[in-house]
């Protein structure tokens, strides 16, 4: 069969020690057997590693940042697009959706781009400040939480909630409190950097698994592989983790997919109690960093997600590889200045 | 008492269990009982292939086996009583 040509623009190339996913998604495409992809990176900043491996993408794309609005995206897209045709786009970011998302109707009719984005219902209804009430809508355990906008209001935690408790920033960022004035430590810490409300949640003793999904839309969960990390980085990614035979959260994935009616790629994050109770801490928008793992275990998600991007109909993934390891590695590569002088200068490499 | 399902074992005696993703290593005593364990055998029957097979009296085998059956059961390797 002769692969399908076609040229797909994808971000985060971010591939630093807290990876974005977008080189993983790219490799995953390469290596499709059934099309031959063109990459456009689109970047935001001047050394993200991705800009320069060249074996991987074709063409680069200086980006607005997300704070510079829809209006400057799709002008800068339908700048980008004019030369080079670009079929589908994969926003990797979880900052950026809200604008793709919102200009996903305008860029498909107007120059026949297609994305496979979560509706704006359902990227909003994963929220952490949500996320309790998201799984008691899709059937899957989440641990306690409530919002707090002052410091004050730690000390009526205790009628509520037992230490230790989880302190936890809007957007990032989560510590664990074994006492009161620890809890307030955090509350300052985390707040000075991510602001109001703090989500005080339940802490959960147990083991995170994770899970890198795709829905179409349709209430199928098209794929989902659970791997469990291995070697976590100061940051908390995962350094290498390994795939899993897992019934019980294959079944929890395709519930939350299938009930919520899931539209395009994502990550599923989970605590396995010590009793083997499943806990969602965490649903991601997007594929996780380590999403290639997916593909080396034998569902290929990017592949897929442009197959839906295209308006195809994709059957799901019955099987995957179970015992499949990734081992992440740093690389250095050799630059020369006259290339970062062009993406910074011109915005294109 | 059994192995839990899907339990690997290699020839080199490292053990992966596919549901948790834990790993484990096992010397050659180790992985004889592990062995046995697949091929469904009960505590005695495992007792006297070791008592057998290393010529050792079988008190020694079973305080080991003690031990050794308490790990595999807090590693999650093993379900089921004796």
């Amino acid at each position: 069969m002769s692969k399908q040509r076609i040229t797909v623009a994808v971000s985060g190339l971010n591939n630093i020690d807290s990876p974005g996913p977008g080189i993983p998604v790219i490799r995953a495409l390469k290596e499709s057997e059934r099309f031959e992809v063109r990459i456009i990176g689109l970047s935001y900043e001047s050394l993200e590693p991705g800009l320069y491996m060249h074996d991987l993408v074709d063409k680069s794309y200086q980006v607005p940042m997300p704070s510079a609005g829809t209006t400057a995206l799709l002008e800068r897209l339908a700048y980008i697009h004019a030369k080079e045709n670009i079929a589908v786009i994969i926003p990797n970011f979880d900052a950026e959706l809200h604008n793709f998302i919102r200009l996903a109707p305008q860029l498909k009719t107007q120059f026949g781009i297609g994305m496979f984005l979560p509706t704006m219902e359902q990227f909003e209804a994963r929220h952490k400040s949500v996320l309790f009430q998201f799984g008691e809508a899709n059937g899957v355990k989440v641990p306690y939480h409530k919002m707090i906008y002052s410091a004050n209001e730690v000390h009526q935690l205790e009628n509520e909630f037992t230490y230790p408790l989880v302190i936890k920033g809007k957007y990032y960022d989560a510590s664990i409190a074994a006492t009161p004035e620890q809890a307030v430590s955090y509350f300052h810490k985390i707040s000075a950097k991510w602001g109001l409300p703090i989500i005080v949640q339940e802490f959960v003793s147990g083991t995170e698994v994770n899970v890198t999904a795709i829905g179409d839309g349709q209430g199928n969960c098209v794929g989902a592989v659970p791997m469990r990390k291995l070697y976590i980085t100061d940051k908390g990614k995962a350094w290498s983790g390994i795939s899993l035979d897992d019934e019980e959260l294959i079944k929890i994935a395709n519930r939350v997919i299938g009930n919520s009616k899931w539209r395009g790629g994502c990550e599923l994050e989970f605590i396995r109690s010590n009793d083997g109770i499943y806990y969602l801490l965490e649903m991601n928008p997007r594929f996780p960093a380590w999403v290639y793992l997916a593909k080396g275990c034998g569902q290929n998600h990017p592949e897929a997600l442009v197959r839906l991007a295209l308006g195809e109909t994709v059957e799901p993934f019955t099987t995957y590889d179970t015992g499949k390891m990734f081992v992440r590695y740093s690389f250095d590569q050799i630059v020369s200045l006259s290339e970062f002088e062009q993406i910074s200068t011109q915005g294109e490499l | 008492m059994q192995l839990n399902r899907n339990i690997a074992v290699s020839e080199t005696g490292f053990i992966f269990n596919p549901s948790s993703g834990d790993s484990f290593s096992v010397n050659p005593v180790g992985q004889d009982v592990i062995r046995l364990l697949k091929e469904g055998k009960n505590r005695e029957e495992i007792t006297s292939a070791l008592v057998e097979k290393y010529a050792i009296d079988a008190a020694s085998v079973d305080k080991d086996m003690d031990d050794f059956l308490v790990m595999l059961r807090n590693y999650q390797l093993l379900t089921g009583h004796e």
